[in-house]
């Protein structure tokens, strides 16, 4: 009697930890990569939380990171933009490219290389300053308008790119802080396109919003995609499976799969990767 | 019985009342009724009814027979001593509580001893009558609570209800307070006000309150005294200005470097470090600027041919601003950590240096906070006496020279009422006035920051 609820309680655990592949299933490389991530580990102090993770991103294209929480794909997201290098303990390995250039060179700077990599965050974090000024933040600090006019263009550029531009033109001079989740998610977003960044890292964008706002945020991706190159991190397969071409699952620290996303939500060639999206575990 | 004694034994009471009302309600329990609230809730409800109402009366019972006595004291005094031009009531009570506390000096009249005798028998029967009202209030305050322990009897709310008026009564204390001291400073100053023109004192541009004691005595010299207060603001203002421009920026910088850029070992030894500087007593401070800092200036400034008084607004300035660094760079700390980690990952995700994130988002969510410790260090410097008497001398020149000896209205106000006084002189007086103009125009100053940072302030929720 005991050791049969022994086996039932351990059989997902030795499933998982068995099961890990040595080499990331599926194909990691694509024909034109806009950024190249080659053996990258990361560690956290003494900690592995990356794994020797091999990856392509591929230009004007959505991939979404999916895993269960704790499996290092906002890790990994972070490492994109060197957001990382603001925590004290975490080092990393490997090299990551963008346009085959090493983005942890010691001779790169990394205030340029975040305005070609910019950043969405989990929780909509509007500066407390107007929407104007949201939106201007970044084309102000890094010069990219010679003149009022030019401003005014760039904020309204990005506020109508984003999606945002028909409920806020009205009110531009009040806080940005006043929106509502969703509203403020996409002038996160407008703020973020407003210094053309090549690549949008997107870290769990929708996880604090309602499934309206979700649904405009969704389609704003896809929109997006046109112009700018994504990397989505994503709790809900759904969502990933709505929103990118290509789908990576990670789990442990490894990058388990690889693949189309409709390969891997369909044909998933690794039972992990076939237990994860079916609900098994995680 | 003695008050304490009787505070003691009410305590007691009302622990007995809480056991037994605990137990009876277990008991209740233990029987299978179902009880509103836990057993506990029923034996606080009891001892608090026993403590309260009962050390409430004890303490009114306890101030108020004092001035009852004294009331009853002054029956004794004969008419002819009433009516003689002499007679103070002060004076007369002195002496009769004199006796009463077996202090004699030299002969008293034989009223006085009979006023004492009286006070003795009003004195032990207040005691006795203090003893029984006190403790039967509290023994039936507590029987009260306790035959109302039935299933039915919701005393958690009433508990909270009692808590909830403890707690509020607590901090309509601090009120009163502050209210009594505006009070008595308003009330000191109408006498002062009946006794020198309100726009001598506001506007007057010479404070000269010594001859004060030359008037009155009649030597001659009269109408030498003038109380105009502008000089003591001015130089309040200017050492306040002097001491806040070493402060804020120094305090502020600090701040910043503590909170946005120290690693975590280095910020573990400077704040306690930078902490440690508001420990020490002003009174190191003052003679760190009167012996240290003041001769330090005025050699330098001979050396640069500059004309400076040997105690100098600038030396007692610095060495306040030295002072108060500890109190903007503590609290601007604090509300610089305040700050949403978000928001500064937002600025770095978009590109921003440390110093852009700093200075464009971090400072400008923090700036009430910011304007908060800055407003504490105003008070601070505007209050701060004891380094002012030591360093920048005690002469009310009316100038902005920051070299010049000046006054402030504090060091004036110490001046003043050290020593032996008269409550009858303006000059007395005076410090009452002082006090509360400067009580005035903190009040406006605070008022006018809240202003600016309600308009101002960038909310990040």
């Amino acid at each position: 009697m005991d050791t049969q609820i022994m086996n039932i309680v351990d059989q997902p655990q030795t499933l998982e930890m068995s099961n890990i592949p040595a080499e990331t299933v599926g194909d990691v490389h694509v024909e034109r990569p806009r950024m190249t991530a080659r053996n990258v580990n990361v560690f956290y102090g003494d900690k592995c939380a990356i794994d020797d993770v091999t990856l392509d991103i591929a230009e004007k294209q959505v991939i979404s990171f999916i895993g269960p929480s704790g499996c290092g794909k906002s890790t990994f997201l972070r490492c994109l933009n060197r957001m990382n290098d603001t925590i004290d303990i975490c080092r990393i390995e490997g090299t990551i490219a963008l346009d085959g250039q090493d983005i942890y060179a010691p001779q790169v700077d990394v205030v340029p290389l975040r305005a070609r990599v910019g950043m969405v965050f989990q929780k909509p974090n509007p500066f407390p300053k107007s929407i104007y000024d949201n939106v201007a933040y970044g084309p102000r600090i890094h010069g990219l308008a010679s003149s009022r006019t030019e401003l005014n263009d760039i904020v309204e550029n990005s506020l109508v790119r984003a999606g945002l531009w028909d409920e806020v033109k009205d009110r531009l001079t009040q806080p940005g802080t006043g929106l509502s989740g969703g509203q403020q998610q996409r002038l996160c977003i407008a703020r973020t396109i407003a210094v053309s960044p090549e690549v949008i890292l997107m870290d769990e964008p929708c996880s604090a919003l309602d499934p309206i706002a979700t649904a405009r945020i969704e389609e704003l991706i896809h929109e997006l995609s046109a112009e700018f190159t994504i990397v989505i991190v994503t709790h809900s397969m759904q969502q990933a499976a709505r929103v990118s071409q290509r789908t990576a699952y990670f789990h442990l620290g490894k990058l388990v799969e690889v693949g189309e996303t409709e390969q891997i939500f369909t044909k998933p060639q690794h039972e992990m990767t076939h237990n994860y999206i079916t609900g098994r575990f995680g | 019985m003695n008050s304490i004694s009787l505070a003691i034994t009410v305590l007691l009471f009302a622990s007995a009342y809480f056991y037994l009302g605990t137990r009876a309600s277990s008991a209740q329990r233990a029987a299978g009724r179902r009880l509103h609230s836990l057993p506990h809730y029923y034996g606080l409800f009891a001892g608090l009814l026993a403590a309260i109402p009962a050390l409430l009366l004890l303490t009114v019972l306890a101030i108020g027979d004092d001035i009852i006595f004294r009331s009853m004291a002054l029956d004794f005094v004969p008419d002819e001593v009433k009516a003689a031009k002499t007679y103070k009531e002060v004076i007369v009570l002195a002496q009769i509580t004199n006796v009463v506390d077996g202090i004699n000096f030299g002969e008293q009249p034989q009223w006085v001893h009979d006023a004492a005798a009286a006070w003795h028998g009003w004195d032990s029967t207040s005691t006795t009558l203090k003893t029984i009202t006190t403790l039967s209030l509290s023994l039936l305050g507590g029987l009260f609570a306790y035959r109302r322990i039935n299933p039915d009897f919701r005393s958690r709310n009433a508990v909270e209800r009692i808590l909830m008026i403890i707690l509020a009564g607590s901090s309509a204390i601090a009120i009163f307070t502050t209210v009594g001291i505006v009070f008595s400073v308003v009330f000191e100053s109408m006498r002062f006000f009946a006794l020198v023109p309100v726009s001598e004192f506001l506007f007057g541009l010479t404070w000269n309150p010594q001859f004060e004691g030359a008037e009155r005595a009649g030597s001659g010299q009269m109408g030498l005294a003038t109380y105009g207060s502008v000089p003591l603001f001015v130089g309040t203002f200017l050492i306040s200005i002097v001491a806040l421009s070493v402060a804020v920026p120094v305090g502020l910088f600090s701040a910043i470097y503590l909170s946005e850029y120290a690693s975590p070992r280095v910020r573990a030894i400077v704040k306690p470090v930078m902490e440690l500087l508001a420990g020490v007593p002003t009174v190191v401070y003052g003679f760190f600027a009167a012996l240290t800092v003041a001769p330090f200036i005025r050699s330098t400034g001979m050396s640069l041919g500059l004309d400076v008084a040997s105690e100098s607004a600038l030396a007692a300035g610095l060495v306040m601003g030295i002072m108060i660094i500890p109190f903007v760079s503590s609290l601007s700390d604090d509300v610089l950590n305040a700050v949403p980690q978000a928001l500064r990952d937002a600025a770095y995700g978009l590109g921003s240096t440390q110093s852009e994130t700093v200075r464009q988002v971090v400072l400008p969510a923090a700036l009430p906070g910011v304007v908060a410790a800055i407003l504490l260090a105003v008070s601070r410097a505007v209050g701060e006496t004891m380094i002012v008497v030591m360093a920048a001398g005690l002469a009310a020149n009316l100038s902005l020279n920051p070299l010049d000896a000046v006054t402030t209205v504090t060091s004036q106000i110490v001046t003043i009422l050290v020593g032996d006084q008269e409550f009858e002189s303006a000059k007395t007086l005076s410090a009452f006035a002082l006090a509360l103009t400067l009580i005035v125009i903190t009040l406006g100053l605070n008022f006018i920051a809240l202003q600016i940072v309600k308009k101002y302030r960038e909310q990040y929720d």
